[in-house]
């Protein structure tokens, strides 16, 4: 088992965590900074649309080119990439403060890594179908937004030929204007509070541009299909009879994402059970667990990677002082 | 040939496989879908019952019941599937209800239950924490336990083949012919198969089958039962299995620690008259998570991570059907296998092996059984474990399901038993069951199923038939003047 040291350690290589790494890197602090994926970026390397850096950069970029940014902002100042590399673990402080972290890769096996403060980037993961226990079939073709956004971006795969978008979602928007592209209509979006949950400019640009119909106050009663998805029922909520049959062969469903925090658990901090991220001190960004901060969605879910980045960057000069390096 | 054709590949036919080839004997084992335990058995509660709902002398299920009870513990040693001995508690709420549990009792002591308990409110509540307030008493039968049933299903036709059993997937018998001795069977494919002695383990359709062999005829009622999952760190995870009173058709909505380590809340039971009817419905969850909150503490609609649903197959009469045809010859009926189905399994395959005797299949005891491979589990291994696989195979620090905690080496392990479908290799691993739902793993899993089998990933499917994931390569969409069209 390969054990190394250093002062921080960054879990996750996304708009957050590779901000905090750049910061406690060049204020020389020796930095590692971990993801499980093969390539840091985390869920911006799927947004390959426009829209990113807008305040972080003061210039547009796709997700893509914000990440290949930061990530060269991190390398630069000298913070070191385990990529592929699964934390598994976080152990309690040890006498001198530190906490040991188990990685698991493909490339190096089991490693220790004792660092004197952690910063938890982990992200989000999106809610589901099971979530919601939507009544119906569990055929193919349902997918969250996020993952079928990963199948056409990253693997260049169709997932299907006909798409409803249930929830209302910056994801499921985007995800709306990006399937009509690849010449697979979307039939509909579905939400069932009142209000749109996504941006009003994405409404407008990937919905309405493309004549897609919005349902608000309207449930998804039952999905139908046997092997795959043949439709999906609709009503509206204050009429629940006036149901309607839309046949599509694919579901998409952008319905909140939640803060990635069964890492942080297991090292027993404390989270916000509004937030579902961890509870932190203003300003501060340290958790219930001393030397283990938290910034990015995994502290609790942002609009835009450029609030990330940015609160990131705050919370990295806070673990730089608790290690006495600011 | 074969001498010994099994139709179905459910817990029903793969207990029977499992034994047979213990045996000297040729085997196939076909099954219509595209994986073994597609049918009922992999959408039930997964409970080993306790041996105390039936009448071991008044009904073949109750007997079936208490002797798979007590294989499983065995069963489970040997061939490695999760299983834990947890016991069930029954907890009665009324003085009415009290009395009805005392029945329960009675009837297991006559069964011959070992360790049953009629149980004093104090008791319960030590042996079950977590019950809500209210409970009068109940019964303990510690020898009840949960399985993880697809899991105990694959590791029965995996144990089959490896001595021996050949295993016929996407094999569904439409037409059979008696000629000289022999069964002539074909599929709806247009393959054939023959052999001199079949067993219908068809499950819902085992009134089908039946026809088409010229059996008894009967009709398989599908009774539905939904199931609800709740994430693995639910407040409710209980210590026992936790049942209600008992009623006419069903025993109850229960609670359940899953051998898989969630909680899961169910079934209902209603009859449908579609037997591909499996959809959940909204009434059902809001009956269930009614009841189930009532039982125990902490159930919560909040921590719901995924919903199924299975149909009973049941016959009218209510009781198991297992028996050489009268009718039709070389046949054997294992038909009407509802609950306590899976528990009995173990003793109904034992069953089976000792009709094709008496039927005159001659057999002795093969000599050599080749051994279980040990399964290795990621979840279940420590840090410096993990890293002695690695010097051997790295795909062991390859994690590809965060959720459950599942490696490549796993995935890989399952693809070469021969499990290709995206649903079948969750059932083996547990990789996608957990709280993202495969949000994360799909598309990993893809890959590897596609490297593993040459398969491309675009003809992957969720289990087998048409229920593919993709529709074609993002390359073969071409701009149409005003839109976008896929070749
Ligand atoms: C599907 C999706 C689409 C989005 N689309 C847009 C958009 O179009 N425009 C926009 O402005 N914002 C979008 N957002 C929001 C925005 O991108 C995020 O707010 C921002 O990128 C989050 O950055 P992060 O670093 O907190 O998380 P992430 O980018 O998710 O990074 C977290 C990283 O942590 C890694 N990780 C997690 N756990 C571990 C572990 N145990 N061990 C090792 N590594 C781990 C993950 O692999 C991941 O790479 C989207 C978010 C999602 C989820
Ligand atoms: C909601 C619910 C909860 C349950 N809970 C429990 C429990 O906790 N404990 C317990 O002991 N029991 C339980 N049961 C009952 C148990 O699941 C069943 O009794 C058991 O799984 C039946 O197994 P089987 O092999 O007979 O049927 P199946 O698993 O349905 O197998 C039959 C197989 O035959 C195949 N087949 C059908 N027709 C053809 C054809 N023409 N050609 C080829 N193949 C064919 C099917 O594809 C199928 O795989 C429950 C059932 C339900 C519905």
């Amino acid at each position: 088992m390969k054990r190394n040291e250093y002062d921080v350690a960054v879990i996750g290589a996304g708009a957050a965590g590779l901000a905090a790494a750049a910061v406690t890197a060049k204020a020389g602090a020796s930095t590692v900074v971990i993801d499980r994926d093969v390539r840091p970026g985390g869920v911006l390397n799927q947004c390959i649309h426009n829209g990113f850096g807008l305040h972080y950069f003061k210039e547009e970029l796709t997700g893509p080119e914000y990440a290949a940014r930061m990530i060269r902002k991190a390398t630069e100042a000298g913070a070191i990439f385990r990529i592929g590399s699964s934390v598994m673990e976080i152990s309690p402080a040890q006498a001198d403060g530190r906490r040991a972290l188990t990685l698991y890769s493909k490339e190096s096996g089991v490693e220790i890594i004792l660092a004197k403060a952690v910063i938890l980037a982990m992200g989000c993961r999106e809610r589901t179908r099971g979530n919601l226990a939507t009544p119906g079939s569990r055929c193919a073709g349902i997918y969250t937004a996020g993952l079928a956004q990963r199948m056409l971006n990253v693997e260049g795969k169709l997932p299907g030929t006909s798409a409803v978008i249930v929830g209302s979602g910056d994801i499921g928007l985007i995800m709306a204007r990006r399937l009509t592209w690849s010449g697979i209509p979307v039939k509909a979006a579905v939400e069932i509070q009142p209000k749109p949950a996504g941006l009003a400019r994405n409404i407008a640009q990937c919905l309405e541009d493309f004549g897609i119909p919005l349902y608000l106050s309207t449930a998804v009663t039952k999905i139908s299909g046997k092997d795959r998805v043949e439709s999906v029922t609709i009503a509206p909520l204050d009429d629940p009879t006036a149901e309607r049959v839309i046949e599509c062969d694919t579901i998409l469903y952008s319905v909140g994402l939640i803060p990635e925090n069964e890492l942080s658990r297991k090292a027993g901090v404390v989270l916000d059970p509004k937030t579902n991220g961890p509870v932190v001190e203003e300003g501060v960004y340290e958790t219930t667990e001393k030397g283990i901060f938290a910034c990015g969605n995994v502290l609790h879910v942002h609009g835009l990677a450029d609030q990330a980045s940015e609160e990131a960057e705050r919370c990295a000069e806070s673990a730089l002082r608790s290690i006495g390096m600011r | 040939m074969y001498d010994v054709c099994i139709i179905g590949a459910g817990a029903t036919g793969a207990a029977a496989a499992y034994w047979l080839a213990r045996k000297n004997v040729q085997v196939v084992l076909a099954d219509k879908e595209a994986d073994a335990s597609f049918g009922v058995s992999k959408a039930n509660s997964g409970i080993v019952h306790g041996g105390f709902h039936y009448s071991v002398s008044k009904t073949l299920k109750g007997k079936l019941e208490l002797e798979g009870n007590r294989m499983f513990p065995a069963m489970a040693k040997e061939l490695g599937f999760p299983y834990n001995q947890c016991g069930i508690i029954v907890v009665a709420y009324s003085e009415d209800q009290l009395e009805e549990v005392r029945k329960l009792y009675n009837q297991g002591i006559e069964n011959g239950v070992e360790g049953i308990e009629f149980c004093s409110k104090e008791r319960m509540y030590e042996l079950e924490p977590k019950l809500c307030e209210g409970c009068l008493g109940g019964v303990f039968a510690p020898q009840g336990g949960v399985v993880e049933p697809y899991a105990y299903v694959f590791s029965l036709v995996e144990d089959a083949e490896r001595n021996g059993v050949v295993f016929e997937r996407n094999f569904e018998v439409v037409s059979a012919e008696y000629q000289d001795n022999v069964w002539k069977m074909k599929s709806a494919s247009g393959k054939e198969l023959s052999a001199k002695y079949v067993i219908n383990a068809a499950g819902l359709y085992s009134d089908k089958v039946s026809a088409i062999f010229g059996g008894e005829e009967f009709e398989i009622l599908a009774r539905k039962g939904e199931e609800y999952l709740l994430d693995r760190l639910s407040p409710a995870y209980p210590t026992r299995v936790v049942f209600p009173v008992p009623t006419h058709t069903s025993k109850g909505v229960l609670v359940i620690p899953t051998a898989g380590g969630t909680t899961m809340v169910g079934p209902t039971a209603h009859i449908v008259p579609d037997k591909d009817d499996t959809d959940t419905t909204a009434p059902d969850r809001e009956e269930i998570f009614e009841l189930a909150q009532y039982m125990v503490k902490g159930v919560s609609k909040r921590d719901l991570i995924a919903a199924f649903a299975g149909l009973r197959p049941a016959l009218a009469g209510g009781d198991f059907m297992i028996k050489i045809s009268d009718k039709a010859p070389a046949f054997i009926q294992a038909s009407g296998i509802q609950s306590p189905g899976l528990t009995a399994s173990p003793a109904v395959g034992k069953l089976l092996v000792s009709l094709l005797e008496k039927a005159g299949l001659k057999m002795d005891d093969k000599k050599d059984i080749a051994p279980v491979p040990p399964k290795r589990r990621l979840r279940e291994m420590s840090a410096e474990e993990v890293d002695e696989l690695y010097q051997k195979d790295p795909a062991w620090t390859n994690i590809i399901c965060r959720c459950e905690k599942i490696s490549e080496a796993e995935i890989v392990d399952a693809v070469r038993h021969g499990h290709v479908t995206l649903d079948a290799v969750k059932l083996h691993t547990r990789a996608g069951m957990g709280r993202c739902q495969g949000g994360f793993c799909s598309a990993k899993i893809w890959a590897i199923i596609s490297r593993e089998t040459g398969i491309p990933v675009e003809e992957l499917t969720k289990r087998g038939k048409k229920s593919n994931f993709f529709n074609g390569s993002i390359a073969d969409v071409a701009f149409k003047g005003d839109s976008y069209e896929t070749k």
